[in-house]
C-alpha cells in the first residue's frame, strides 16, 4: 500500500472505533491472523460498525474470515488447510486463474454461486480455490468492501494477485 | 467451454530426421499430441519424413504420410486431405518453420486451414530477435546489447563496438545451429559467415558477451482465456556460453532468491502475453549476472521445446499433451491434472526434489568435430534422474 502512495496507520486488534475514526481513514485494511475467527466477536462487531459507515474495507486471510463473519457467515476448520505458494484460484470477475500463496486452516462458509443478501446489501463470492472449491474471496456489491483468503502481498510467493491493492485504492478514491 | 466445434480434422507436422539439437523429444511430444487429438474424436493426419519414430506407427494417426517435410509435400497432403487445422507447435523448429512457409505461400488460406496453437504473428514476434527485443524493453525487461547484421562487414563493425568476445546468433535456426562465440576477427569471419548461410533470412545477431552469467529457463503455458502458469524453472549448471543442450541442468532452479525468481516469473508472464502465444507451451531463457543480479532476457521459443520434455518428466505435468488440448479449445482450468485426477491443470508444480540432466557426448565418433563446448549444441543424448 505504501508503494501505491497510501499513508498507512497500524492499529492493534483491540482498537476502538473512535480511535480508528480519529485518523479519518479513507479505507480500512484487515490483516492476516493467526487464530480462530470464531473467537473474535469484538473485532467482528467493529468491522460491522465500519461497514455501517461505508468506509472501504479490504481483508486478507484472517481479515477475510472476520469480514465473512461480519457479513453473517460462519467459519469452519478445513480438513486440509491450504499451505504453499502454488494454489490456483479462479477470479470469478475476470474468469482468470491466478497462482496464489496460501496459509490458512479456517475458511468462510458461503454460497459460491450467485448473489447473496446481507445486512449490508448484496454480495457474492468473488474467488474460489480450484483444487477444492473453497471460498477464497468475498465482495459486497452495494457497499465498498471485499476480502481474499490468500496473500496477494506474499513474499515468498507469486505476484499474480497484486491487482487487488489497486482495486482497494480505486474503492477508496471513489469514496472521497 | 468444451473443445472447439469447428475443427474435425487436424494435420500434425512431425519433426523429421533426428539430428543433433533435435532428437526424440519431438517424437515424444508429437506422439502425445496425436494421442490426445484422436481421443477427442478428431481425424489426425500426420506428416513426418522419419519412419523410425513412434508417432508414425499406424495406430497414432488416421492417415500417416512419410514424406519430406517441405512446403511442396505438405501442400500436397493438405490438397488431398483438406484438414480443418494445422498443429505445428509440437514438432520442433522444423515443423514451425514449415508452417510459416505454408502461411507465406498462401497455402493455408487457399485451403482454409487454421493454424492452431500459435499464430504467425506471435511466432515472428517470438523468433525475430529485433522485434522480441522491443517487446522485452516495452515490458521493462532488459536484453543484452546487440545488433542485427545481414553482411559480414556489418558483423565486424558491431563486434568492434561491443568489444570481443561477442556472441553470434543466426535467426530461425534450431539447436543453436551456426551460432558461436568469437574472440577475434578471424573467428568472427568464420562463425558469422556460416551463420549467415544457415539462417533462412540471412540474418545474424551480434551480441555483447554475457559469458559466465547464470542461465535459467522457465517453462510456461498459456490458454485462450489468458491464464498463464509456470510449469518448471530450470537452472543450467554450466554458465552462459555453453548451450543448454550441452549443459548439466537442474530443476527446479536452486540459486535464486524469491525476489529474483518472482522477477523472472513476472517478466516471463508479461513476455508470453505480449508476444501473444495463442495457446500452449513456451520456453523463455534468462541470464542473471551473479555479481550484481542484473537480469537479461535471452530468448523465447513459442512452441514445445527440448526443455519441455525435461520439464514434463521433472514435474509430472504432461506439457505436450496439455498443449494439444489447449490448441483445440480447452482452457487450463477445464483440464484435469493427470496425477491427482481431481485438481485442475491450472496450477504450478512445486518440487520437493531435484532433477538433474546430464548430457552425453560422442566425440570419438566424430573425430573432425571440435570437442570444446560452445553455444552450438554438440551432445548426442542425455541421462536424467
Amino acid at each position: 500500500m505504501s508503494e501505491r502512495g497510501i499513508e498507512v496507520h497500524i492499529f492493534p486488534f483491540n482498537v476502538t472505533l473512535d480511535e480508528l475514526l480519529a485518523v479519518r481513514p479513507d479505507g480500512i485494511f484487515l490483516s492476516n491472523g493467526p487464530g480462530d475467527p470464531s473467537t473474535m466477536q469484538t473485532t467482528v462487531e467493529l468491522v460491522r460498525e465500519i461497514l455501517q459507515r461505508e468506509i472501504p474495507v479490504f481483508g486478507i486471510c484472517f481479515g477475510h474470515q472476520i469480514f465473512g463473519r461480519a457479513l453473517g457467515f460462519e467459519t469452519y476448520k478445513l480438513r486440509f488447510g491450504h499451505r504453499g505458494i502454488n494454489q490456483p484460484v479462479l477470479d470469478k470477475t475476470s474468469g482468470k486463474v491466478e497462482i496464489t500463496a496460501h496459509n490458512h486452516g479456517f475458511a468462510v462458509q458461503a454460497p459460491t454461486e450467485g448473489v447473496f443478501d446481507t445486512v449490508f446489501g448484496r454480495g457474492r463470492v468473488s474467488h474460489i480455490n480450484l483444487n477444492d472449491q473453497v471460498v477464497e474471496g468475498l465482495e459486497l456489491l452495494d457497499r465498498p468492501g471485499f476480502s481474499v483468503q490468500y496473500h496477494p502481498e506474499a513474499a515468498a510467493g507469486p505476484h499474480d494477485a497484486a491487482y487487488l491493492f489497486d482495486r482497494f485504492l480505486h474503492l477508496m478514491e471513489g469514496k472521497r | 467451454m468444451p473443445k472447439r466445434s469447428d475443427i474435425k480434422s487436424v494435420l500434425v507436422i512431425g519433426s523429421g530426421p533426428i539430428v543433433i539439437g533435435q532428437a526424440c523429444e519431438f517424437d515424444y511430444s508429437g506422439t502425445q499430441a496425436c494421442r490426445v487429438l484422436r481421443s477427442e474424436g478428431l481425424r489426425v493426419i500426420l506428416i513426418n519424413s522419419n519412419p523410425a519414430t513412434i508417432m508414425t506407427d499406424p495406430e497414432f494417426a488416421d492417415a500417416t504420410y512419410i514424406e519430406p517435410i517441405t512446403t511442396e509435400f505438405v501442400t500436397k497432403v493438405i490438397e488431398k486431405e483438406r484438414p480443418d487445422a494445422l498443429l505445428a507447435t509440437l514438432g520442433g523448429q522444423t515443423a514451425l518453420n514449415t508452417a510459416i512457409r505454408l502461411h507465406e505461400a498462401g497455402v493455408l488460406e487457399k485451403y482454409g486451414v487454421r493454424l492452431i496453437g500459435a499464430n504467425v504473428e506471435a511466432i515472428n514476434r517470438g523468433e525475430n530477435r529485433e522485434i522480441f527485443k522491443g517487446i522485452v524493453e516495452s515490458i521493462g525487461g532488459e536484453s543484452a546489447r546487440s545488433q542485427i547484421c545481414h553482411t559480414l562487414e556489418e558483423c565486424i563493425a558491431a563486434a568492434h563496438e561491443f568489444n570481443y568476445p561477442v556472441v553470434v546468433r543466426p535467426s530461425f535456426t534450431m539447436g543453436g545451429l551456426g551460432s558461436g562465440i568469437a574472440k577475434d576477427e578471424s573467428e568472427l569471419r568464420e562463425i558469422a559467415g556460416a551463420g549467415l548461410r544457415y539462417s533462412p533470412t540471412t540474418e545474424v545477431l551480434i551480441e555483447e558477451s554475457i559469458l559466465g552469467w547464470k542461465e535459467f529457463e522457465l517453462e510456461m503455458m498459456r490458454d485462450y482465456k489468458d491464464n498463464v502458469v509456470v510449469i518448471c524453472s530450470i537452472e543450467n549448471f554450466d554458465p552462459m556460453g555453453v548451450h543448454t543442450g550441452d549443459s548439466i541442468t537442474v530443476a527446479p532452479a536452486l540459486t535464486l532468491t524469491d525476489v529474483e525468481y518472482q522477477k523472472l516469473r513476472n517478466l516471463a508472464i508479461n513476455i508470453i502475453r505480449s508476444v501473444g502465444v495463442d495457446t500452449g507451451g513456451c520456453n523463455i531463457q534468462f541470464a542473471v549476472n551473479p555479481r550484481n543480479g542484473r537480469i537479461v532476457v535471452i530468448e523465447m521459443n513459442p512452441r514445445v521445446s527440448r526443455s519441455s520434455a525435461l520439464a514434463s518428466k521433472a514435474t509430472g505435468f504432461p506439457i505436450a499433451k496439455i498443449a494439444a488440448k489447449l490448441a483445440i479449445g480447452y482452457s487450463l482450468d477445464e483440464i484435469q491434472n493427470d496425477i491427482t485426477k481431481e485438481t485442475p491443470a491450472s496450477f504450478e508444480p512445486t518440487l520437493d526434489y531435484v532433477v538433474v540432466k546430464i548430457p552425453r557426448f560422442n566425440f570419438e565418433k566424430f573425430p573432425a568435430a571440435d570437442p570444446r563446448l560452445t553455444t552450438t549444441m554438440k551432445s548426442v543424448g542425455e541421462a536424467m534422474a
